[in-house]
This record gives C-alpha cells, sequence and structure tokens, in this order.
C-alpha cells in the first residue's frame, strides 16, 4: 500500500531500520562463523582483547630469521620510564663523567640508554643512598645488558625418568614463526568476561536474547494493552471500572516486586528467558491500556460508529472494524517502544539479579551485572561492558528513530520541511 | 404530500442529564413531542439548545435518564440487541458531516451491502444483492459501477452524501432522523439533498425529523416545527403558523436575526 | 466616486502540495475597491476566496506562492515590496485580516491585553505599556465591548465575544481595509447580529475605511456590502452592486447560487430550488476555457476551448461569458 511507501521514504525512519537490521541479521550470521559456546570459560579474569598464541606452539612450528632489529623496539616496551628516570636521576647526580646537558639531549629511550651503558659504574660512590636503591640500579644494569646480549634461548626438554635436561632448540634473537603455522590460537575481539568467558560471543547471543526478551515482552504487553484499553474504552460502565481498576493497580506496583515474588517461588535459582520475558510484559501494559482506552473514548461518538450501529454490528465487529483501525498507527507506534523498554527492561532486572540464570543463558543485562560485580570499570576492563552498553544503546536508538520516522508519516504536523 | 393521521413516533416527559451533583447538564428536559406518519418536521435550535441529544435518543444511541418514547402507540422497547437491530428497520439517520460517516478503511459499496443484510439476510444471492445497490445508487444519481471499489476519500461530500441517502433508499424505514444533512453541502448542491429526501418521502410515505440551525431551511421544507431553547421546546406547530406569526418571544428573535432578502435586516436589537 | 483604497491587478497565487503539485487557487483576479466602501465576495468551498483573502495581505509562506499581479494600497505597490517591509508596514496597518474561526487564533495562556500589547510592539516597539492600554480601553468602548474583557483570559469568553475581540484587535491600528473571511460562520445566528453591527460600525466610525467581506451565504452580503462580487473556480464570474447581483445576475453560475438562497420569510415555500449537478473543476490543471462549461445548459464547444474573457456592460457590471446579455437572459432557467 501507499502507506508503506510513505513510510520508507521517511528518512528516520529508514536510519533506524537499517541500524536494527543490521544488529539482529548479524546475531542471526555471525553465529555460524564464531566457534564456540558462548557460556564456554575460555579464559580467564578479564583478558585484553587481542589474540592468544599458544607460546609452546611458537617453539615447534617452523622458525624465520627476519633481519629486523629488535633492540629498539624491545628497549621502547621493556624500559618503562620509571626506568628512564632511574637511569636521568643516577647520571645526573652521582656520576661525574657526564655533564647534564648530554643527559637532557638524550631524549629517546635509545640515546638514554647508550649514554647509560657507557657512563655506568657500580663502584662510584652514593653517599646517603639505600642498599636497595643500589640494588635496583644492578638490576636495572643486568636488564640492559640482557636485552643487549645477543644471546638468545635455548629449549631444553625434560627427560620424565632421570630429569635431565636435553637441550632441543636454540631460539636466536631474530627468529620470527608465521601466524598461520600455530595451530593454536585464539582471538579474542572483545576480551574475556570476570568467568573467562570470550565477551564477543557471548555479546553476539546476548544481543540475540535480549531482542528475543524485547519482542516476547513487547508482543504480550501490547496485546494485553490493545485488548483492555479497546474493552475499557468502548465498552464502559462497570467492565470501565474494573479495567481501569486493575490497569492503574498494576501501575503502582513496580515489576521488580513482582519478579522477587515469582522467583522466590520459584526456589530462587532464578528465572529462564520465557519467564522474564512474560513478567515484563505483564507490567509493562498499563500505559499502553490507558492511552488505547483514551482514543477509544474520543473514537465511540464518531459518526461512523453510530452508523455501523444503527446498521446492526455487533460490538466485537464494531471494535475491530471502526474502532481498531483507527488506533492501528498509534498501536504500532506504542509496540516499538515497548519492544525498546522491555530490553532495558531486562538489563535493569539482570542487573539486579532477577533475571535469567547466568549458567544457562547471556542476556545484555547479565553482562552488565558480572562486570559491575566484579569491578570492571575500576580495572580497565572497558571491553566487558562497554559494548554492552554501546549495544543495548545502539538498539533502543534504532527502535525509538524507527517510531520517530512512523509518528511523522502518521502524524503530518510533526513533519519538519 | 400524503399525511396521516397516525402518529408514529411520539415522546413524554423525555429528559436527558449528564454528569451529577454540581456539574450537572439538563440537556434535554421533560420534552413532548408527536411525528405523524409521511409528515416533515424540523427541529429548530441554536447549538446548545439540545437538539442533537434528543435525535440520539429518538434513533436509540443513547439513553433516556426519564420519560419514555412511543413507537407506533406502544412503549418502545429496546433493551436486547435483538430488539434494538429490529426498531433500526424502522429508524434510520443520516448525518452532518458526510466525510466522518464513512469508515475510512472500507470500500463504499460496505455501507450498503450492510444495509442488505440488515434487512434480506445473509443469503441473497450476488447479483440480487448488485441489482438493488445499483437501484438504490440510480436514484440518487450515482453510478454504482464507478463507485463500487472506491474508499471514501476518493469522492466528493456530495457524492457521500448521496450514498447516504442511497442507503436510506435502500433500507426504506418508517422514520428518518435528518441531522444537519445540508450544513456542510456546497449551496447549488443542497436542494439535490432536499429533493432527494422529499422524493423519498413521497415514495414511501416516510417520517423526516429535520435537525437544524437553520430556520429558513426549516420553513422552506417542513410541515411542522418545533422551536427548541435549552432543552425545551418554546413553540411548536405548523411551518407557516411559526414562521410568519410566531408566538414565543424566542422564536420571533431568532427569525429576526436571520438575514433576509425581501425584508431589511434589522440590526438595532443587537 | 471615492479614491480608490485598493487596486488588484490580474492576481495569481498557487499553493505547492506536499506532492509538489501547484494548485492555481487565485487565477487571474482583479478588482478596484473605494474608500467608504464594502466588496463582498461570494462563492462556495473551495473557490479560491480565502486564498484571494490570504493573497491580498501582501506576505505569501508556503504553501502559498505568489505568481504574477499586482496589488496596490493606497499608493504602495505591495507586490514590489520585501517581505520584510510588508510584514513592518502593511500588514495590520494598511490591511488586516481576519480568518475564518479567528476565535481560535487568541493564545489560552495570555491575557487578552497581553495579546493587544504583542500585535502593537511588532508595529511600534517603543509605546508603553499604559499608551496600550489605553487605546485598548478607548477601542473597545467605542466598539461596544467592555474594558473588563482586556484582563480575561480567552476561555473567559463566549464565542460570539471572542470573534468581536479579535476583530476589535485586528483593527486596533485603524487598518485602511480590512478583509473579514466567514466571520460569523462559525457562531449562531444571534451571535452573528451582534458581529455584522461591529462590522458595520467599524465602518461608520471611519476606523477602517473600506471592507471586503467573504462568505457563501448570500442573504448576509446583500444585507452588509455595497458591492458583491461572485467568485468560481479561482475567478471572478460576475461583478455588480449587491441589488444588482442579488435580483438580476448574469452569470449561469450566479443565478444558480442566488436560486440556492433559502429565507425564512412568507414566498420561500413557492420557490423551487433548481439543483445544478457536476463539480468545480480541479484547479492543478484548470480546463483551458469556461470552468463553468461542465455545468451550463448554455455551454457550447467553443466554451470549452477558448478563453473567457471579463464583459463590461453599459451600466458598470462584469460578467465572464462569451454570451451577450440578451442571450443569457433568454432560455429556460
Amino acid at each position: 500500500m501507499h502507506l508503506i511507501r510513505e513510510i520508507f521514504k521517511s528518512q528516520n525512519f529508514v536510519i533506524g531500520f537499517v541500524i536494527f537490521t543490521i544488529i539482529f541479521l548479524s546475531t542471526i550470521i555471525l553465529p555460524f562463523f564464531l566457534k564456540g559456546d558462548p557460556l564456554e570459560i575460555v579464559g580467564g579474569l578479564f583478558y585484553k582483547p587481542g589474540t592468544y598464541i599458544n607460546v609452546s606452539d611458537t617453539i615447534e612450528a617452523k622458525k624465520y630469521e627476519l633481519k629486523i632489529d629488535t633492540l629498539s623496539n624491545k628497549i621502547s616496551s621493556l624500559i618503562t620510564q620509571k626506568d628512564q628516570d632511574l637511569m636521568r636521576e643516577w647520571l645526573v647526580k652521582y656520576c661525574n663523567t657526564v655533564s647534564e646537558e648530554e643527559v637532557k639531549v638524550a631524549q629517546h629511550p635509545m640515546e638514554l640508554v647508550e649514554l647509560w651503558l657507557k657512563h655506568y659504574d657500580p663502584n662510584i660512590k652514593m653517599e646517603g643512598t639505600t642498599i636497595a636503591y643500589r640494588k635496583s640500579l644492578s638490576r636495572l644494569h643486568q636488564k640492559i645488558e640482557k636485552i643487549f646480549s645477543d644471546e638468545g634461548y635455548v629449549i631444553a626438554e625434560k627427560n620424565s625418568e632421570t630429569g635431565e635436561l636435553a637441550i632441543v632448540q636454540e631460539l636466536a634473537n631474530n627468529s620470527y614463526v608465521h601466524m598461520s603455522e600455530i595451530p593454536n590460537k585464539r582471538t579474542f575481539i572483545l576480551g574475556t568476561d570476570n568467568f573467562g568467558r570470550d565477551v564477543f560471543t557471548e555479546l553476539i547471543s546476548a544481543i540475540w536474547n535480549s531482542i528475543k526478551i524485547g519482542f516476547v515482552a513487547g508482543s504480550v504487553a501490547t496485546l494485553i494493552g490493545l485488548v483492555v484499553g479497546l474493552l475499557a474504552g468502548y465498552v464502559g460502565g462497570m467492565v470501565d471500572d474494573i479495567l481501569t481498576f486493575i490497569t492503574n493497580l498494576l501501575t503502582v506496583i513496580p515489576s521488580f516486586i513482582i519478579l522477587i515474588l515469582i522467583s522466590v517461588s520459584l526456589g530462587g535459582k532464578g528465572n529462564d528467558i520465557m519467564t522474564t520475558a512474560l513478567v515484563i510484559g505483564i507490567t509493562a501494559w498499563p500505559w499502553t491500556a490507558r492511552s488505547v482506552r483514551a482514543q477509544t473514548l474520543s473514537l465511540k461518538n464518531r459518526d461512523h460508529v453510530n452508523l455501523s450501529k444503527l446498521s446492526g454490528h455487533s460490538l466485537v465487529r464494531i471494535i475491530i472494524r471502526d474502532i481498531l483501525p483507527y488506533v492501528a498507527s498509534y498501536v504500532t507506534m506504542a509496540y516499538i517502544l515497548q519492544v525498546a523498554s522491555a530490553i532495558l527492561a531486562e538489563a535493569q532486572l539482570s542487573m539486579l539479579g532477577l533475571g535469567p540464570r547466568t549458567t544457562e543463558i547471556a542476556t545484555l543485562g547479565l553482562m552488565l551485572r558480572w562486570a559491575i560485580q566484579f569491578q570492571a570499570p575500576l580495572s580497565g576492563a572497558w571491553w566487558a561492558f562497554i559494548p554492552v552498553i554501546l549495544s543495548i544503546a545502539l538498539i533502543t536508538f534504532s527502535l525509538n528513530l524507527m517510531n520517530t520516522g512512523l509518528d511523522q508519516v502518521f502524524n503530518p504536523q510533526l513533519r519538519q520541511n | 404530500m400524503t399525511t396521516s393521521n397516525d402518529v408514529i413516533l411520539s415522546g413524554r416527559g423525555v429528559t436527558r442529564v449528564f454528569g451529577y451533583g454540581k456539574k450537572k447538564v439538563v440537556a434535554v428536559n421533560k420534552v413532548d413531542f408527536d411525528f405523524k406518519k409521511g409528515e416533515i418536521v424540523s427541529i429548530v435550535g441554536e447549538s446548545g439548545s439540545g437538539k442533537s441529544t434528543l435525535a440520539k435518543m429518538i434513533l436509540g444511541l443513547l439513553n433516556l435518564t426519564e420519560g419514555q418514547i412511543y413507537y407506533k402507540g406502544a412503549p418502545r422497547d429496546i433493551s436486547t440487541h435483538k430488539k434494538r437491530k429490529e426498531y433500526w428497520k424502522s429508524i434510520q439517520a443520516i448525518f452532518q458531516d458526510p466525510y466522518s460517516s464513512y469508515n475510512i478503511f472500507t470500500k463504499v459499496d460496505s455501507i450498503l451491502l450492510d444495509c442488505i443484510k440488515m434487512k434480506w439476510g445473509k443469503d441473497l444471492a450476488k447479483e440480487k444483492k448488485i441489482e438493488l445497490m445499483s437501484q438504490a445508487c440510480s436514484f440518487v444519481n450515482l453510478e454504482y459501477d464507478e463507485l463500487a471499489n472506491k474508499y471514501p476519500f476518493e469522492l466528493s461530500g456530495g457524492q457521500m452524501q448521496r450514498l447516504m441517502i442511497a442507503r436510506i433508499f435502500l433500507l426504506k424505514p418508517e422514520v428518518l432522523i435528518a441531522d444537519e444533512p445540508t450544513s456542510m453541502i456546497d449551496a447549488c448542491s443542497r436542494s439535490t439533498i432536499l429533493d432527494m429526501l422529499l422524493k423519498l418521502r413521497d415514495e414511501i410515505n416516510m417520517t423526516i425529523v429535520f435537525i437544524t440551525h437553520d430556520i429558513g431551511l426549516a420553513y422552506y421544507v417542513s410541515d411542522s416545527i418545533y422551536v427548541m431553547k435549552d432543552g425545551v421546546f418554546v413553540e411548536k406547530g405548523n411551518a407557516d403558523d411559526i414562521i410568519l406569526n410566531p408566538k414565543a418571544d424566542y422564536t420571533r428573535r431568532l427569525i429576526n436575526d436571520v438575514p433576509k432578502i425581501y425584508e431589511k435586516w434589522d440590526l438595532s436589537s443587537a | 466616486m471615492g479614491k480608490t483604497i485598493l487596486k488588484v491587478k490580474d492576481l495569481r497565487t498557487k499553493y505547492v502540495t506536499r506532492y509538489k503539485e501547484s494548485v492555481y487557487a487565485v487565477d487571474g483576479v482583479s478588482l478596484e475597491l473605494e474608500e467608504g466602501k464594502s466588496l463582498g465576495i461570494a462563492g462556495e468551498s473551495g473557490c479560491g476566496k480565502s486564498t484571494l483573502a490570504l493573497s491580498l495581505m501582501g506576505y505569501y509562506f508556503t504553501p502559498l506562492h505568489y505568481i504574477s499581479g499586482t496589488i496596490e494600497i493606497d499608493g504602495k505597490i505591495v507586490t514590489d515590496m520585501k517581505p520584510d517591509d510588508v510584514r513592518k508596514n502593511i500588514l495590520g496597518t494598511e490591511i488586516a485580516y481576519i480568518p475564518q474561526a479567528a476565535m481560535n487564533a487568541l493564545n489560552p495562556t495570555q491575557k487578552i491585553i497581553n495579546f493587544i500589547e504583542d500585535v502593537v510592539r511588532a508595529h511600534y516597539p517603543k509605546k508603553s505599556k499604559k499608551d496600550i492600554y489605553d487605546l485598548a480601553c478607548e477601542r473597545f468602548e467605542s466598539l461596544n465591548l467592555s474594558r473588563e474583557i482586556l484582563g480575561k483570559y480567552p476561555v473567559e469568553l463566549s464565542g460570539g465575544m471572542k470573534q468581536r475581540t479579535v476583530i476589535a484587535i485586528s483593527t486596533i491600528l485603524s487598518p485602511k481595509v480590512l478583509i473579514a473571511d466567514e466571520p460569523t460562520s462559525a457562531l449562531d445566528v444571534s451571535s452573528q447580529k451582534v458581529v455584522i453591527k461591529m462590522l458595520k460600525n467599524l465602518m461608520e466610525r471611519e476606523i477602517v475605511k473600506s471592507m471586503i467581506f467573504i462568505t457563501h451565504e448570500l442573504p448576509l452580503l446583500y444585507n452588509v456590502t455595497d458591492d458583491i462580487m461572485v467568485m468560481y473556480a479561482g475567478q471572478i464570474v460576475e461583478k455588480g452592486t449587491a441589488e444588482e447581483v442579488v435580483f438580476d445576475p448574469l452569470h449561469p453560475y450566479s443565478k444558480a447560487l442566488m436560486n440556492s438562497m433559502i429565507v425564512p420569510e412568507a414566498g420561500m415555500k413557492d420557490v423551487k430550488l433548481t439543483p445544478i449537478p457536476g463539480v468545480p473543476p480541479s484547479l492543478k490543471n484548470p480546463p483551458p476555457g469556461c470552468r463553468f462549461a461542465e455545468r451550463c445548459k448554455h455551454a457550447s464547444s467553443t466554451c470549452k476551448t477558448e478563453k473567457i474573457p471579463e464583459v463590461y456592460t453599459e451600466d458598470g457590471r462584469m460578467y465572464r461569458c462569451l454570451l451577450t446579455r440578451d442571450q443569457l437572459k433568454g432560455g429556460k432557467e
């Protein structure tokens, strides 16, 4: 119908729809490419994102010699700022073979190190320094010497009977291996969470579950709200009074109290995904019911409804043919908002520990919960919670954008010129 | 113009109150009326006089707070849906705004099909249905084939109002309540609508009750006039008597306030 | 013959719809309005009379666009002026417009006097609150409106009262021309009378010099205005004095319109109203010839293809038809 064309002309709707579809499709398609169970514990606490390569495999793999200078990279990463400060301090304070300007000029760690190697003398008297300080200097010197030594390592295997070490391999400093020849490696795009699960795989699964909860809860809420609103508005009288009373009652009681009651009755082990969805749905319908009722009230006095009555139509037929299509545009928008708010509600509930069982399923809320419980933000493990937050934000944002687009189509006054 | 002296619809002490306590509004206050068969009656009043409320009560769309309406001499009983359906075979309405009288999601012939179903039941043959609908459309100068698959927003106001009359032609009720049927129609099409209604009345001796604020229209088209103000009838009687010899002050003022052509419009009392 | 206060020549304006189609609502309108006189524009819904009213103001905003033509108010050529100029110097001070159901223009959250302050300050930013209040009181009282209204909110006033308030506010800067678009259609009969009396009062006291009154209700025009112009499908089809147009219409459409008047007077019952079949043409693609030809009983094939000029009679009337006066008079109605 021409209405659908109109909807797809709306910029907001299309952008929202595209974003949501991308997310949705990735949760369906990506699992085929990702191996592994999202709930499988593969690593340790908050491993950083990146590729992890099995060290024994590298020893066994074919070695390639690359004529690249390994020294400056080693120096840059192994000589910390603390080490540099230590060196500078000693050179300026206690060394008398080098001037202050020379130290200042040596900005680059490499230059500093060269200066050190030239002038370091453990025998120079350092008045008033502790033993620990002197020992740290010698350790630093050893470290630097080690870096500069050209010797590599030897690999020895231990004989299981005699305990003797037999040299198997010699590793030079410039031997490299090729990534594809290493059989055991694992890339964690988003690292691991507190349990050691692969965050990325878990995230995809969590998004899918949260979307599922969102749609189930949204459908339940919209359906109940629609039926209650239509009946209360159209039939009026005692039916309206009872239904409005129930609506108000449910508005006042927060959903988590109902959830606590349900989880207590289930034995405190946590819920499964459908129970959570149902509970969210059952507590979210009141606001839909209220607005549908208001619209029905104003529609029931319209001429076409009166004419239907005069043509002998039954109550059910009038509600379905003469009232429902007129609230349909509103209900569609309400549905989208219900889905978005259900996803958020699940996140909130899981964070309070009232959501689905962690051991069985991954949801966005659960991931957030564990991240906070294990203090991921404090320990700098951003990968454990920032992607989750972004996903929630993106999903609800795209749904709301679709909603705004629909609103503009149905309500021409809201269109911008 | 044939009138028999049978009173087909009457009311005694008909009252409607909205709200309660301090916010009580008495829209219709103990009115009595008698409509004869084949008569054209107008209920004239300004906005807020209660005429639309009275019309809805006569139609059975609104309950009476007090009083009784009599149909063909006996008290009207519309307590069940079935009884209401029976009642609506004899009493129908056309409304003021042709645009809002149609369900915009259904095609226009559904209006006529619903009437056929109401009067002849579901089991009528398809060709017979089309024949009836074409007949009804040609009575109102519309082509059934042109309209059949259209939606309400594809027609003009005049066409939609005429389709409403086609619906009445199919149902042939005893009484028609016409609530401001021409106020939203162009002046040139107005007489078309009025002519069609009068023709229907002549053919089937249908009583027509016009609800209007236009006293000129009431005079032009009716046999008797009821003048309504604040929920009561201030004057009722033969159209000529009321317009040419108004007795109530309100009626006199109502007639004076309308701009005229042949008499001078007296603005001094404003 | 007084001096001409409003002169419009061949004005054309259009609406551009959401689907980028143009609707030529005002398609070549010319008129002259003298000081001290009132002109009525009669027509049915969709003929373009409200668009004409808006177009005469000289201030255009989407979707209404100006195409061509000139508007001259008291010597000033409005169509040559910049929109900002028009807003400051023409609107409200030279020409004022009262839309249909103008009472809805009142801001429900503001008192009437605040609204008036806004209006006056838009043109005279320096006027003090006291001056504005005095001006409002004086004007309201001279128009039989109590000064207590100034302190009230719109919700406290009745429909008729609101309409009269809006008329008083629109004319507070004493514009030369007042355009009233269906000022009484949303009111009941008794309020209508009061509003009409007020409009006549405005002219008698020379608060406004001339008035254009737009309505589809003919008996009203006959009693209110000096001259009448009949509009159909974006064009003027007849012009003349009120007497002439009502009792001796020339154009077939004017005849049909006059024949559809219903008044509660003796003799009305004997009148046979003649219906006119068909509907006005769409203004997206106006027909090249006469726009009334589809519904006219005198129509010939030339009527449908040739451009119909305005014909001026010796006694100062105008009608737009190819036939002569006598040809139109003859023939059965």
